[in-house]
């Protein structure tokens, strides 16, 4: 945010461009939603950017970018991970899952049809990344209770439904799977 | 119900249900046009300064830095209100608070251009902060933080009395005094603000996250110079607001003037930690009131007084004075009023609307006084605040006007659910209740115009029907209420009605969703555009010797084209004129109120101090339900906002810094906080509202608020007279109870503040309370 003073002597430093940095770039293969592709990557870009601005995966969405607020989550093998906090390097050869894969063609998850259908979205920014998470509590647990979807779903933040109608939706989805 | 609907209270998916669950629907940060540049802003790292030198230099000598500019390319002021064009999209001459913009950099990537932005060298005198209400009553020991307002960084005044008070206060058979405190919080809406701009055949286009295109696209005229019609501004899928949306914002200023002097498009996505100082949120408000009552609890006069931290500049702030004041009366039926209202400056980030606007802080207050009073007389406090419930079809003594009103409905349906008069009492678990009521939209627009705040036009060919409104679907699903009053009156579905909504360029002007406008007057615009489509097609029809309802909807749409040529009509909605006759009665007037009631039943530990809410009974009079699923949606939300207001968001400042700019530090509550909601909707059908709706978004979040802190007292006998109600401060009442000491955490006193000589009212006459509504 460049809240720091700037230093007096701030134009006879070095910047930050001009310090020598070796561009650490590496060539990466990654399987997202079933299609892999092959990426040359600056390795300290997160798994978050790599998927909005290299891959035009922009369902997942970002609230921080420091790992607090749960928006960016998306599936690594089936679990929850947040993808501000990955570097693409770490994930090779691991199955990565957005928002984008969970729809089977035009055809809704249950998940996806049961939020859309209960109003458990509202703005939406938060629910790819809830909707990733809750899919991986069905996967692990078919028929969760009450406490067990709040706690899967604890370190998803939502500012607009109260998290009511999450819940029903999950529950609902659940349901219908089984 | 004496009317059959087809759509109007049936519980549908929003309209855009699909794209919002699958990642389709494209948020401002989610566009990435051709060569774009990315923006970012260097900001004050001083709460007070004034500015001695800005060297861009060696920032635009870094590779790829297309342009930076600064205050001097960018001079002209702006400010949501006319009265308060205080701001500017970058300052040259002097910094209000950590965080105000400084210069702007647009560079082929973004860390090029976070690494420019380190580059520019500032040079600052840095003044002395002035950062707490009794600090701005004080003389500056430097220099003021805006030149106009006063004395000292006094910014508003207001003082207005209606009817007798005195009189009334002398009447009366018990008189209290209380103080309250309502610590500010911010939005925190999940998507952080985002704009992208183009500069393409001599015309701007700015795609935003905003609640308010039509005034972004005002000050882009302003501070651009440009025409409007030079100008377009596109609502953005939305990823939340709450408020605080609904400025404009320097960063969409600033990437429609680098867009213009690169010829590039450019895109700047606000960092979290700068959506925290972006705010315009919550005013911390400090209230002193007054009340008299008869020996039956019967209110004979009343006394309000406000100070309200606003911040480094005015933003809706000389409003949001106003209705610290406005809405008390439209819940209670006070004979005789005075209200004092102040709003200071001070070096953070400037406060403005949030959810509830100016009134979450009185309500609290004013709920909890009564709650107080009712303790005096020995009178449940229920009984007492329904003693004095306000009456529909009635006049305020400020002149508001009351139409419909659900307040005894919504009181008996949550006091019943919840068992509050016969629930057990038992240390550490309690029960409040509370009531509010909100506006439906305001009813003066933010700029002095004759002209309606909202319209539709809608156009129908060969079967297909598109509306075009200017309402910015903000999550609320205002687009799913303007689908589904077309398909009702055109007999169609929701999903049957194409929309174009929030861009200046092709959508009619709908003036934003705020103040909880949006059901009301887009919705009556489009009811009176859908009604004269609706004749047209009956007209065809019947001139070819049938009825409507016999042809499909195709069939009738070939008809009418035939007939009449091109298909179009056009609705438009104008708020009734029924303000006041006084400076200040722009603010409170609204065609209709909503209303709520509450019960909140919590455990709170004596040793701890932690409380845990078990369940929250609401009941919202929204007049009738167009979407019974939507309104629920909005209770619920209310009601989880409404308690992270109560028991931990604070958006608190250590020399100028935010003490918490993050989402982790700043607490809000998660999925295990949340407790289970029993939501009620009553429908009291208002005369004015489209098929009887009210509003639903803001409202229902007032009363949690004070039922928590009621429901403290009722499980642990201390009052907390602070929001929020913290375990630190329970704890702290508790052990002054236990000393012997008052039984109370709050403000001690409220300082004196030289509020001009009060401007003196007459209530409206009696005959206005049975003036019939404007008939829709």
């Amino acid at each position: 945010m460049g809240l720091r003073p700037s230093p007096p002597d701030y134009a006879r430093r070095k910047l930050r461009h001009e310090v020598e940095r070796p561009v650490d770039r590496h060539v990466i293969a990654l399987d997202v939603n079933g299609e892999r592709r092959e990426l040359l990557l600056p390795v300290h870009k997160t798994l978050l950017e790599v998927l909005r601005e290299d891959m035009q995966l922009t369902g997942t969405k970002h609230g921080c970018e420091l790992g607090e607020c749960g928006t960016c989550t998306v599936l690594v093998d089936g679990k929850p991970e947040l993808s501000c906090l990955l570097l693409p390097i770490q994930l090779e050869g691991r199955a990565i899952t957005t928002v984008e894969g969970m729809a089977g063609g035009s055809q809704l998850h249950p998940l996806q049809q049961a939020f859309a259908e209960l109003g458990a979205a509202q703005c939406g920014y938060c629910t790819p990344g809830i909707l990733l998470a809750s899919k991986s509590l069905l996967e692990s647990n078919g028929k969760p209770t009450r406490d067990e979807i709040r706690e899967a779903l604890a370190g998803n933040l939502c500012r607009c439904t109260g998290y009511t109608k999450i819940l029903e939706a999950v529950e609902l989805a659940a349901g219908r799977m089984r | 119900m004496s009317q059959k609907f087809s759509v109007i209270g049936k519980p549908l998916p929003k309209v855009d249900a699909a794209s919002r669950v699958t990642g389709q629907a494209v948020y401002a940060d989610d566009m990435l046009l051709p060569r774009t540049l990315h923006c970012r802003i260097l900001r004050s790292p001083h709460p007070h300064a004034r500015i001695v030198s800005i060297d861009t230099s060696a920032a635009k000598r870094i590779p790829g830095v297309q342009a930076v500019i600064t205050g001097a390319d960018l001079p002209v002021k702006f400010g949501i209100l006319p009265v308060t064009q205080d701001e500017r999209a970058l300052e040259h001459e002097k910094v209000r608070y950590v965080g105000d913009p400084i210069a702007a950099v647009a560079a082929t990537e973004e860390e090029i251009a976070a690494a420019a932005c380190d580059a520019i060298a500032v040079e600052y005198e840095v003044l002395e902060p002035v950062m707490s209400i009794d600090a701005a009553l004080g003389k500056p020991k430097d220099e003021r933080i805006q030149d106009y307002g006063g004395p000292n960084n006094i910014h508003k005044l207001v003082a207005l009395e209606f009817g007798d008070v005195d009189g009334g206060f002398e009447r009366a058979d018990h008189v209290r005094e209380d103080v309250f405190f309502f610590q500010g919080n911010t939005h925190l809406p999940m998507e952080q603000h985002s704009a992208i701009a183009t500069y393409v055949d001599g015309k701007v286009t700015l795609w935003s996250s905003t609640q308010v295109v039509h005034y972004v696209h005002r000050a882009l005229s302003k501070v651009l110079e440009l025409p409007m019609n030079r100008i377009r501004v596109i609502g953005a899928a939305h990823g939340g607001g709450f408020g605080g949306k609904t400025d404009p914002f320097a960063h969409e200023i600033i990437v429609a003037k680098l867009a213009m002097i690169t010829g590039r498009p450019v895109k700047c996505t606000l960092t979290r930690e700068e959506v925290f100082y972006a705010h315009r949120g919550r005013h911390p408000v400090l209230m002193w009131v007054r009340t008299g009552v008869t020996r039956d609890g019967l209110i004979t006069a009343m006394h309000f007084k406000s100070a309200l931290d606003g911040g480094a500049y005015g933003s809706y702030g000389v409003a949001s004075t106003f209705y610290t004041g406005a809405l008390q009366t439209v819940t209670y039926d006070i004979p005789a009023y005075r209200f004092e209202g102040c709003r200071v400056f001070t070096n953070k980030p400037p406060c403005g609307p949030k959810r509830g606007h100016g009134t979450p802080q009185p309500r609290f207050a004013i709920e909890l006084h009564l709650e107080k009073i009712a303790h005096d007389l020995g009178i449940d406090p229920v009984e007492l605040k329904r003693r004095n419930f306000v009456k529909p079809m009635t006049r305020t003594v400020n002149w508001l006007r009351v139409t419909s009103c659900g307040l005894e409905e919504c009181t008996e349906r949550v006091v019943k659910a919840s068992g509050y008069r016969t629930r057990k009492r038992q240390p550490g678990r309690g029960m409040g209740f509370a009531i509010s009521s909100y506006l439906s939209g305001a009813g003066t627009a933010i700029y002095w115009n004759d002209m309606p705040h909202s319209e539709v036009q809608i156009k129908v060919d060969r079967g297909g029907v598109t509306a075009y409104c200017g309402a910015m679907d903000i999550g609320q699903g205002s687009d799913s209420v303007l689908a589904a009053v077309v398909a009702e009156e055109l007999g169609l579905q929701p999903k049957d009605i194409r929309l174009v909504t929030a861009d200046t360029d092709t959508t009619p002007i709908d003036l934003g969703s705020y103040s909880s406008r949006v059901t009301f007057m887009a919705g009556n615009a489009a009811l009176e555009a859908a009604r004269k489509m609706r004749a047209l097609l009956v007209e065809a029809v019947e001139a070819s010797g049938r009825r409507f309802g016999d042809v499909t909807f195709e069939e009738a749409s070939v008809l009418a084209e035939a007939r009449f040529g091109t298909l179009t009509s056009a609705g438009s909605y104008t708020p009734p004129k029924i303000a006041g006759p006084y400076k200040g009665s722009g603010v409170g007037p609204s065609p209709a109120y909503s209303y709520s009631a509450c019960v909140v039943d919590l455990d709170a530990d004596r040793r701890t101090g932690l409380l845990h809410i078990n369940k929250v009974w609401i009941a919202h009079d929204v007049g009738r339900a167009i979407n019974p699923l939507l309104v629920e949606g909005q209770v619920e939300g209310s009601v989880y906002m409404g308690l992270g207001e109560a028991l931990m968001e604070e958006q608190t400042f250590r020399k100028g810094l935010h003490k918490w700019p993050s989402m982790l530090e700043y607490k809000s509550p998660t999925f295990l906080d949340m407790p289970e909601v029993a939501t009620f909707i009553v429908e009291t059908n208002d005369p004015e509202g489209p098929y009887g709706a009210k509003e639903a978004g803001q409202g229902p979040l007032l009363p949690v608020i004070p039922a928590v802190s009621a429901a403290v007292f009722d499980a642990l006998g201390i009052w907390v007279d602070e929001v929020p109600v913290t375990p630190e401060k329970i704890v702290e009442a508790l052990r002054r109870k236990d000393k012997g000491e008052p039984s109370r955490y709050g403000p001690q006193g409220f300082p004196d503040i030289p509020y001009p000589p009060t401007i003196k009212v007459e209530p409206p006459p009696k005959e206005l309370d049975l003036a019939a509504p404007a008939a829709i």
